[in-house]
């Protein structure tokens, strides 16, 4: 898809706006720069942003390196690539996988010469000169165009081994010895089912192309010979510069080069690529260095920005991350593959069974062969040389008739199968997403089924595995608790509630967010005094300005005379301790890359950002070193309270220490999220050792990212004391009675959380993951043998509890395991005994955890989804990366269970039933042509006429099946929702295994039998013709499987109705039209065998002969060994008649 | 393969602009949240036993005619292919095969019991595989019906065409046609024997052309059956058209002609047959038969049997079902019987 990137051979370059030199340059390796020197140049011009390049008339940039962390982002991004953002239904997709987790890991990595593009600005002729071949900037999201579709779609469906199988059958019926069919029947299945996907994907193309169009059509402003003209987005080149105002959505990825913000600054939204819905900072780029292609979707708040489109079209990002869904089997189709290979046993017995009696026969008949009236082998037709006709040897024939056997049983492996799947999952899919109980009013998300292959493994969950941060929990954060020089002030109830409002310019700035502060606190921020008081107003002056929260200024709705102040940022615990900063005083007003602004009880201060360390998973903290308006520089820190509490210098103030240490452990076990906040002085030597260092680090072409955080940990210690922070992340609503219902069906849940023991082990009580009735196991392990000491311990109180409950054998258990046990567990081959059945089906929701990559490869979120049998994504306030990897994806946690219990078990159970019924009819089938087989010499003859054959699978008997099977439905949502334990029908595989195949095949084999052998007896001596009793057999076959459906339905409703018995007309339909076809042999009999009452009498025998086991069988089933659905129904059906009489 | 198709135009709704999130929630309807109006059926024991009961109740009054009127049906039936072959005669097929021997042979019936007319004559084969493969292929429909067509034998081989000329019928079907012939005498009487309408109207019609006469037929050295009257259309040569509905079984019957005369018991028919079709090369058997027929057909006990058989069974299912709800009853819907409420000595 992408072009291999040539770095371009160096040429003259002389380009008329910029200064010519001789040779392009290539600048090197990106490098961000720190944010103090970052000077803001207002009316950045495109010749001056050159020239500070260093005189290069051409700029490289990195091409490949993928948005990356946090760091990168914040590190002064001075040049920057926008984004094509598409709102175009085909362009969300998951990255490639040739992205490794390895590459995307590489935070700062080197550019490599391949990897480099030459851009000239504003010279799109010469920057698209060849070597370099840029495609423009139409995108096609297309599969296929009207000249490929047949080629590429046939080539894809042959994919599938089946129909490969049926392709050569189809092209051996073409041998003319092995002719069993005409040429036209013997392709007709096959097209038919080709066409049927082939126009299913016609349609989705087409969809796909018509939003390509309205894409490729839209205007963006770009400059040409001087001006900014309009022009539509698939004729914008790379090099060109586009212009793009406020709200729209960028046209392709470019390189920032000026904006409106005289600072250079654009905001951008990236909503349409990866959900995050908050605003992210670009610079206008003044010097050649490199940032991350970002992938920018929208420009917010920013009045106008013109970028150098630089990737356009199919090289966006847009584009690159648009890649194949996963192709997932389903569990069931994979034992589905089991009974097929089963069939196909039979089939080759049964084939060579008709081989060996043909050859037996021909041998018995060897001397008559030459005159007998129906065989005669030779050929008189030219008298003086009597020739064999069609004859080979009895070899030879036994060879043919074996083929011609397989051609004639050919359906045994249903055909139609395949492709009643696929709709039948569409169909399936269809509802789902149409659920109202599936659709989040909130956010306005629909469901979304991403995967069209795994319905019904929805139906067979045995462990989910959840992430905690924002897939049980809103990932809206919320300040509750601090603790401040040793002081725990969480006492929030007689706090206003109110935002704190300021006055800024004569206008009132209102925060957002109102939190609710504690009056002790508030009352030490206002007229304290010592040392408790000051370390408070840092605290607070660290939260307001350790962060990258940019303040947005919008109009309040309410208040025309005041200003809504939304903090925006990428971490929702920045905005929480923001928001909590304004409502206790400190209202953050204003942040550019050099200084921001803090309202401080009503009075402004500046203050100078002179160094900021971005977080980063290895120190788990972040710092800023901050020029306060008295001169002094000060380095504010916050992090993880393990992380922290190493740095701090223990010396001072051992009780606040102690007494904040027992505040967290406090917090924690509420289960909210702690951060330590500490402080430090800064003296100039120092300060100005470390901006040395940290020039240096940042300047450096290798391996800057390990030196920056070399310079950050050598300046982050010795930390004074300030406080520790609580913020709750509130559990979305519904979590607990979905979790508790999971558990109830038999699920085994895992959550997955980055927090502390305690606080997952209070968050596992408060979702009703854990209760008191559990007995818990925990595992923290340092190595491997304590490890394993661990899981043994475990396993011997399991039993231990086990032996010791003999009322129940089930006795709740809890497993808690910490991120380094559970890597020892994975290392060793212990996890057999922790995942007992490790085929089983799991179900990951979003994963997130700080796991050695060893467990699982590339350990994120996405990967998580990917790996799962079942992703499931939540569509939330996080990266839609996660949704894009997933399977299905739906608005709130919560809708897990209706969508496990409810359209999970519907489709398991539909889709079960489907290819059973789907094996035996055929099969039945099969067997019916076998019998007679055996009565016309074992020359594979039928009575059946071929085209009633060959239309059997695709046409008579197709609909009702996947009618049944998108809308049939065991038990109601009702009943599915009020006992959970229903759902456990799936996980025992109820509804389909082998024992229900054997089952069906016996029953399918019975009614072949009574289908052939009841005519047969009655027919024997008679004077009736081979057409008539085809017709018998083809009406009789039809029927006898549409009412073994009819009697597996479980709710009749008018389209079932229609599709039963309408099938069984327009079989009867066919049928007559095929017999009033003057030159088929078989015309007129069904006429002629219906004005017969033998007909209907045998009809009518066969039918209830036929179905006396099937019928006999279901009432010994469902009324002596009932299984819970059974039970289920029947309370459904005496509640729905309880309702009719009230 | 359409995963990735499925993911795009479902994943679609999840960029969508502002002024499409107003139509973004499923509009309810009673088809889009399965609730349609639908009835649930559930084998409950009295179902079950009105079923088996209703079955019973049909099918032994059914079962009762059915064998009623087969017994009511007379057949007699002769094989003669062995007698009809002079005692002396050792090779049977060289017997049969020299046609200047005289093939003239009589045969004498008895009518068990009184026959109404119409009494239907049918010859009878058995191992003759009609319905053999390379048998029943071997014709031209599209030749029979449309003289225009008379070079269409392409399906007829390998008795399309002699000495490179088109057979008018070809095909080892009409090749073959039965060509014994039966003159029956009642009394010393002659018993007309009716041929007209003994093919299906249909075919008359429109299967065999009224304009395709013969040709060439049965000019080959080897002589499979009937020769044909090039004179007579082939819609009018019935004997052909019967024939050439092949059988659907090895063992069959074809209609040679009517009779349309009652016959009393212990009547004698004295039939004098042309003994010319070779059934000898594979031993088949040549059976003639007479019958009546009612409104099933001809004979055919099978059917009254099975459907007393099947009724009975039904019957008796019924009241093995009574017994087995009776000694082993359950309350419909009773959630006691959820596994989960079991006692846990139960599983």
């Amino acid at each position: 898809m992408r072009p291999e990137r040539q770095s371009p051979p160096p040429r003259e370059a002389t380009t008329g706006e910029l200064e010519a030199m001789d040779v392009p340059v290539k600048l090197p390796d990106p490098v961000p720069s720190p944010i103090s020197r970052q000077s803001p140049s207002v009316g950045l011009s495109m010749s001056r942003s050159l020239r500070s390049v260093g005189d290069a008339p051409s700029i490289t940039f990195a091409a490949d390196i993928r948005s990356g962390t946090r760091a990168e982002s914040n590190a002064s991004s001075s040049f920057e690539s926008f984004r094509r953002a598409g709102s175009r239904p085909g362009a969300v997709a998951r990255l490639p996988s040739r992205r490794s987790a390895s590459e995307r890991a590489g935070s700062q990595r080197d550019l490599r010469d391949e990897d480099a593009r030459f851009v000239y600005i504003n010279d799109a002729a010469r920057t698209n000169a060849p070597p370099a071949k840029f495609p423009d900037n139409a995108v096609r999201t297309t599969k296929y165009s009207i000249l490929t579709f047949i080629p590429r779609n046939l080539y894809e469906q042959f994919h599938r081994v089946a129909y490969v199988y049926f392709l050569i059958l189809a092209a051996l019926n073409q041998v003319p010895q092995l002719g069993v069919f005409s040429p036209v029947a013997s392709v007709l299945p096959l097209a038919f089912v080709l066409g049927v996907t082939a126009v299913k994907d016609a349609y989705e193309d087409w969809r796909r192309h018509r939003s390509d169009e309205n894409e490729n059509n839209r205007t963006a402003s770009v400059f040409v010979n001087g001006v900014f003209q309009p022009k539509r987005w698939k004729e914008i080149q790379v090099g060109e510069l586009v212009r793009v105002v406020a709200n729209e959505t960028l046209p392709c990825d470019m390189v920032l080069v000026a904006t409106s913000d005289p600072t250079g600054v654009a905001y951008v939204q990236t909503i349409n690529l990866d959900g995050e819905s908050n605003l992210k900072t670009r610079y206008a780029k003044k010097e050649t260095m490199s940032t991350p292609t970002e992938a920018l979707a929208g420009l917010k708040n920013t009045a106008w920005a013109i970028g150098v489109a630089v990737y356009t079209g199919r090289d966006t990002k847009v584009m690159l991350n648009s890649s194949g869904a996963p192709s997932k089997r389903s569990r069931l189709e994979t034992h589905m593959n089991r009974e097929t290979i089963v069939l196909a046993v039979v089939l080759v017995l049964l084939c060579s069974l008709v081989s060996l009696l043909a050859g037996i026969w021909l041998h018995n008949h060897d001397d008559e062969l030459g005159v007998i009236p129906f065989f005669r082998k030779k050929d008189f037709s030219d008298p003086n040389k009597v020739e064999n006709y069609n004859w080979y040897g009895t070899g030879a024939q036994v060879v043919f008739t074996f083929m011609m056997a397989v051609i004639q049983f050919q359906v045994m492996i249903p055909i139609a199968l395949f492709i009643s799947m696929e709709l039948v999952r569409v169909g399936q899919a269809y509802f789902m997403v149409q659920d109202k109980h599936l659709f989040d009013d909130k956010r306005q998300a629909k469901f979304q089924c991403r995967a069209l292959n795994i319905n019904e493994d929805l139906g067979q969950i045995k462990y989910v595995f959840s992430d905690k941060t924002g897939t049980l929990t809103e990932n809206r954060m919320e300040f509750r608790c601090a603790s401040v020089h040793g002081g725990d002030f969480s006492e929030t109830d007689g706090g206003e509630e109110d935002g704190h409002a300021v006055t800024a310019d004569g206008v009132v700035l209102r925060p957002k967010t109102a939190v609710k502060t504690d009056p002790k606190l508030m009352a030490l921020l206002k007229d304290g005094t010592g040392a408790k008081a000051d370390a408070a107003r840092e605290f607070f002056l660290t939260l307001v300005t350790c962060n990258t929260i940019v303040p947005i200024i919008a109009d309040d709705e309410a208040d025309p005379a005041a200003k809504l102040v939304e903090y925006q940022g990428e971490s929702p615990d920045e905005q929480a301790l923001v928001y909590a900063a304004a409502a206790y005083g400190y209202t953050l007003v204003e942040r550019t890359s050099g200084h921001t602004i803090v309202d401080v009880f009503g009075n402004r201060q500046r203050f100078d950002v002179l160094g900021l360390h971005d977080f980063d998973s290895d120190r788990k903290r972040m710092s800023v070193i901050i020029g306060c308006p008295d001169k002094t520089v000060k380095l504010f820190v916050k992090g993880a309270d393990n992380s922290m509490l190493g740095i701090i210098d223990k010396t001072m103030n051992t009780d606040v220490v102690h007494a904040t240490e027992k505040h967290l452990h406090s917090y924690s076990s509420l289960g909210l999220r702690t951060l330590v906040i500490g402080t430090r002085e800064l003296s100039q030597a120092e300060f100005e050792e470390w901006q040395m260092a940290y020039d240096k680090a940042s300047t450096a072409l290798l391996g800057r990212g390990g030196l920056l955080r070399g310079v950050a940990a050598d300046i982050e210690r010795n930390l004074r004391f300030l406080g520790a922070s609580g913020i709750e992340d509130k559990l979305q609503d519904g979590v607990p009675e979905a979790i508790e219902k999971l558990r109830q069906s038999g699920i085994k849940v895992w959550v997955l959380t980055g927090d502390k023991q305690e606080t997952a082990i209070s968050i596992g009580y408060s979702c009703k993951l854990l209760t008191r009735e559990m007995t818990q196991i925990v595992i923290n392990s340092n190595s491997m043998e304590s490890c394993r000491k661990g899981i043994d311990d475990a396993i011997a109180v399991v039993n231990k509890l086990r032996s010791l409950s003999t009322d129940s054998p089930r006795v709740p258990l809890a497993l808690i395991i910490d991120g380094n046990s559970l890597v020892y567990i994975f290392d060793t081959d212990q996890e057999d005994k922790f995942f007992p059945t490790s085929s089983a089906i799991s179900l990951f929701t979003k994963f997130f955890i700080n796991m050695k990559t060893s467990i699982f490869p590339g350990a994120n979120d996405v990967s998580m989804i990917q790996m799962a049998d079942v992703g499931i994504g939540i569509s939330g306030q996080e990266g839609r990366q996660a949704v894009m990897a997933s399977d299905f994806a739906m608005g709130q946690f919560r809708f897990l269970v209706p969508l496990l219990l409810v359209h999970g078990h519907w489709n398991y159970q539909r889709m079960g039933y489907m290819i059973l019924y789907n094996f035996y009819r055929n099969a039945t089938f099969v067997f019916v042509l076998f019998w007679y087989v055996l009565y016309t010499g074992f020359t594979l003859t039928t009575a059946i006429t071929e085209w009633s054959s060959v239309l059997y699978s695709v046409i008579y008997t197709a609909v009702p099946t996947i009618i049944v099977a998108i809308l049939d439905k065991d038990l109601g949502r009702r009943t599915l929702l009020k006992y959970p334990q229903l759902y456990g029908a799936g996980q025992r595989e109820e509804s389909y295994n082998l024992r229900l195949f054997i089952f069906i095949m016996t029953d399918s084999i019975w009614q072949s039998l009574t289908i052939f052998f009841i005519p047969y007896l009655a027919y024997r001596k008679s004077t009736i013709d081979g057409a008539s009793l085809g017709d018998l057999w083809t009406l009789s076959v039809v029927i006898l499987v549409n009412i073994h459906l009819a009697m597996d339905v479980i709710r009749w409703n008018w389209i079932t109705h229609t599709a039963i018995w309408g099938s069984i007309i327009a079989t009867l339909i066919c049928v007559m039209i095929i017999d009033s076809i003057p030159i088929l042999p078989g015309f007129w009999a069904i006429y002629k065998v219906m004005g017969t009452r033998l007909f209907w009498a045998l009809l009518l025998a066969v039918i209830v002969v036929g179905m006396i086991p099937h019928f006999a069988a279901k009432a010994i089933r469902e009324h002596f060994i009932p299984n819970d659905i059974q039970i289920a129904r029947e309370m459904e059906n005496s509640r729905d008649s309880g309702d009719a009489l009230i | 393969m359409s995963s990735q198709a499925a993911g795009s135009s479902s994943g679609g709704s999840g960029d969508g602009g502002a002024p499409r999130r107003n139509s973004r929630k499923p509009k309810y309807s009673k088809f889009t949240q399965q609730e349609l109006p639908a009835c649930k059926p559930i084998l409950t024991p009295k179902w079950v036993i009105s079923v088996f009961v209703l079955v019973g109740i049909i099918f032994v009054p059914i079962g009762v005619v059915s064998l009623m009127a087969s017994k009511k049906v007379v057949e007699i039936v002769d094989r003669y292919d062995d007698a009809c072959v002079p005692d002396n005669t050792t090779d049977k097929l060289a017997y049969i095969q020299n046609s200047t021997i005289p093939k003239t042979c009589t045969r004498t019936l008895k009518v068990p019991k009184d026959m109404k007319s119409p009494i239907f004559v049918y010859y009878q084969l058995d191992n003759f595989y009609q319905n053999h493969r390379r048998y029943v292929k071997s014709r031209s429909d599209k030749q029979l019906r449309d003289a225009s067509k008379a070079n269409d034998t392409s399906t007829c081989d390998p008795e399309s065409t002699i000495n490179g000329v088109a057979i008018v019928p070809c095909g080892l079907i009409a090749w073959s046609t039965f060509n014994d012939t039966y003159v029956l005498a009642h009394n010393s009487k002659n018993l007309t024997v009716d041929k007209k309408d003994i093919s299906w109207k249909s075919d008359r019609e429109h299967k065999f052309g009224s304009d395709v006469f013969p040709k060439n037929f049965q000019k080959g050295s080897l002589i499979g059956g009937k020769a044909l009257d090039p004179n007579k259309s082939l819609s009018e040569q019935e004997d052909l058209i019967v024939w050439m509905r092949t059988a659907a079984l090895p063992t069959f019957r074809k209609l040679y002609g009517r009779i349309h005369v009652n016959l009393t018991e212990n009547d004698t028919i004295t039939v004098t047959l042309e003994n010319n079709y070779n059934t000898y090369s594979f031993g088949g058997k040549k059976k003639l038969v007479l019958s009546t027929s009612t409104w099933l057909g001809g004979k055919n006990d099978f059917l009254g049997l099975a459907y007393l058989s099947v009724g009975g069974l039904c019957f008796f299912l019924a009241f093995a079902f009574t017994l087995l709800y009776l000694i082993k009853p359950r309350n419909l819907g009773d959630n006691n019987y959820l596994s989960w409420n079991r006692s846990p000595a139960g599983r």
